[in-house]
């Protein structure tokens, strides 16, 4: 068992080392949506160019995000990787549903406002999150 | 799906950890396997019974 014990810890360390720049994209993403947002206002005093490096930043660490979500659920054993499909599945269905219906809303007057994408992805999100706790749940 | 893997393991005097690290997979995957609540997929069922020296069939079976 020592030479497992040897591999496991290099798959755990993977794991975790593929966590962390998961998280590492994603906080990185999230802080040039904000340069995005507030950038052009509080930074630039709306200057195309600027504005158009913030925007091409954005989506080029988006992607990086992506990939680097990829890579951790490649590196998940098979259970992990099941919980993560299905809660990943009910995300995009409920995304989906619910957004089509959301929209419609204003379309049929049956609102007075506008619908924001971040209530769909405040939605998507919780779905995701309860997907993940549901999965654990099931399998525990 | 049964399987005898909490035997097996038991008779080797392994916990799940160490049988986790053998098997590259998380302990509660293990756990979730030995409990029969998820059927693990043909490549980890091979790599068990390699590690067991069994054959596949004398450690998961069919409940049907």
């Amino acid at each position: 068992m020592n030479k497992h014990t040897t591999d496991d810890k290099d798959w755990q360390t993977t794991t975790a080392k593929n966590t962390v720049h998961l998280f590492g994209w994603t906080l990185s993403w999230v802080l040039t949506i904000a340069l995005t947002a507030f950038g052009p206002k509080y930074l630039w005093d709306f200057n195309t160019a600027l504005s158009i490096v913030a925007v091409l930043l954005n989506i080029g660490v988006g992607i990086g995000m992506i990939l680097a979500n990829r890579k951790h659920l490649k590196g998940l054993d098979e259970m992990m990787q099941q919980i993560q499909l299905n809660a990943m599945a009910l995300s995009l269905g409920v995304g989906l549903v619910f957004g089509i219906s959301y929209e419609q809303l204003e379309d049929i007057k049956l609102i007075a406002f506008e619908p924001e994408i971040s209530h769909l992805i405040m939605l998507m999100t919780f779905a995701y999150m309860t997907g993940i706790i549901l999965g654990h749940r099931k399998y525990k | 799906m049964r399987n005898r893997l909490k035997v097996l393991r038991a008779e080797r005097d392994w916990t799940q950890a160490q049988l986790a690290t053998a098997l590259d997979v998380s302990r509660q995957t293990i756990n979730a396997i030995e409990k029969g609540k998820f059927d693990p997929s043909l490549p980890l069922a091979f790599k068990a019974a390699r590690l067991f020296e069994l054959a596949i069939e004398e450690i998961f079976q069919d409940e049907a």
